[in-house]
């Protein structure tokens, strides 16, 4: 099972803090994250890879895209 | 959706740094007043004095750079299917923060922009402000990391989206239809500063074609000058500070060109040696613009996206000008104004209200 954060509708640097703190704090080892912008989406992946994980697909969903993320 | 944004990756924010970095002291060279070649803060309250929301004689001008800045982010979000107009994450508060961010800048004399280019001109008064800045920013970072939000947004009708873009194409009609006279003080409903940095402006067409430009390319790096502070401090990233940090390497270049750069505190171009007052006027908006998530730039490129929120944000800054003169808020290069001290210390109070009260809780 994947964990979800679900940063749509939130501003800078919501979707961020979220996606870190559940890198940081989470137990499962894949994480998909919902955002709503191509702002965000970008965010979500440059943070994620600088924590050494790694984003394994992005794909468009609904009005935003869906960000998988894998940690080491 | 589409292909890899090039200006998103690191030279991509450096150029867009690069080239706001010389278009800025050149527009100061085509008449725009000194070290405020662009400026966001200075320039709105320059149309709140245009339409009169203010009648401090020496800022009155509607600028169209700004005007520029949202008709050229909203261009770039149309070509880029990143057009999203969305509305609804505490509007009244992004107003309220609009407001002080304003006020915190004129005590100061500059937003985050100018702070920069009034240190890429010579003015070590910036110094002051870029620290108090700075400051502001850190404390944002730690109601950030409490779980301090503003909520989420909801998608919403396409008209909401273009609410202020059309406000902008209406200041742009207004000044088409009543363009400044030579030696009057007004034409038609529009207020024109005959001296002082009101007075000062390159052609309507330059700026306006720079604003366009700037709004494009700053609309596609996500450019944001209190962003590249946040996330260094909050984050250790310093994508976006490379965008900022290049943006000063490059006006400072270009004014040693054109022979703009000239050390020193004291008789700066529209700007006071109050170090006290300079640093706690950019706390107060740094502060503002962490909590509501943009530098004063950011927010026109967002209002351009279709963001309504941050459209509540830039008119809160346009009343907060208002307010700043209309109430003796505002500085000038005489130091503060009789009642500026009292509105930065009323102003963080505020802020750090909101800061504190606004946690988590996200649906």
């Amino acid at each position: 099972m994947a964990a979800t954060v679900d940063a749509r509708g939130l501003s800078c640097p919501q979707p961020v803090i979220m996606t870190l703190a559940e890198i940081k704090n989470g137990k499962e080892k894949e994480i998909v994250v919902l955002v709503d912008t191509a702002t965000s989406k970008e965010n979500v992946t440059r943070a994620s890879t600088s924590q050494e994980c790694q984003v394994t697909d992005v794909s468009p969903e609904g009005e935003g895209y869906r960000i998988m993320i894998k940690k080491e | 959706m589409q292909g890899k944004n090039i200006f998103a990756t690191r030279w991509g924010i450096i150029g867009v740094g690069a080239v706001i970095g010389i278009l800025a002291p050149a527009l100061q060279k085509l008449g725009n007043p000194g070290n405020m070649g662009i400026c966001v803060a200075c320039f709105e309250r320059d149309i709140a004095g245009a339409l009169g929301f203010h009648r401090a004689a020496v800022v009155q001008y509607m600028r169209p750079e700004i005007i520029g800045f949202v008709l050229g982010s909203m261009i770039a979000a149309y070509i880029f299917k990143e057009f999203q107009p969305r509305v609804g994450s505490a509007p009244i508060v992004r107003f309220v923060l609009g407001a002080f961010a304003m006020i915190g800048a004129l005590v100061f004399l500059g937003c985050p922009w100018r702070a920069v280019l009034r240190l890429a001109g010579g003015d070590g008064n910036a110094i002051l402000g870029l620290l108090g800045l700075t400051f502001g920013i850190w404390i944002g970072t730690l109601f950030l990391k409490n779980g301090y939000n503003l909520g989420r947004t909801q998608t919403t009708h396409t008209t909401v989206g273009w609410i202020l873009t059309l406000i902008m194409l209406g200041f742009l009609t207004l000044m088409l239809v009543f363009p400044q006279v030579e030696g009057q003080d007004n034409s038609g409903v529009l207020f024109y500063s005959i001296k002082g940095p009101g007075a000062m402006h390159a052609h309507l067409l330059f700026a306006l074609i720079a604003g366009l430009g700037i709004g494009f390319l700053a609309q596609r790096s996500r450019f944001c000058t209190m962003g590249a502070i946040r996330d260094t401090v909050l984050f250790g990233q310093t994508h976006l500070l490379s965008g900022f940090i290049s943006l000063v390497v490059f006006a400072f270049l270009t004014n040693l060109i054109l022979g703009q750069f000239k050390p020193g505190f004291a008789g700066q171009p529209f700007a006071h040696t109050m170090h006290i007052w300079n640093f706690a006027g950019m706390t107060l908006a740094g502060l503002a613009f962490a909590l509501a998530g943009g530098c004063p730039g950011r927010q026109l490129f967002l209002s351009g996206e279709g963001d309504g929120d941050a459209a509540v944000f830039v008119l809160g800054m346009i009343v907060g000008a208002g307010f700043a003169h209309n109430f003796g808020l505002a500085s000038s290069p005489n130091g503060v104004g009789p009642h500026g001290i009292a509105a930065v210390v009323v102003g963080l109070l505020v802020c750090l209200f909101m800061g504190f009260t606004m946690r988590r809780k996200i649906a």
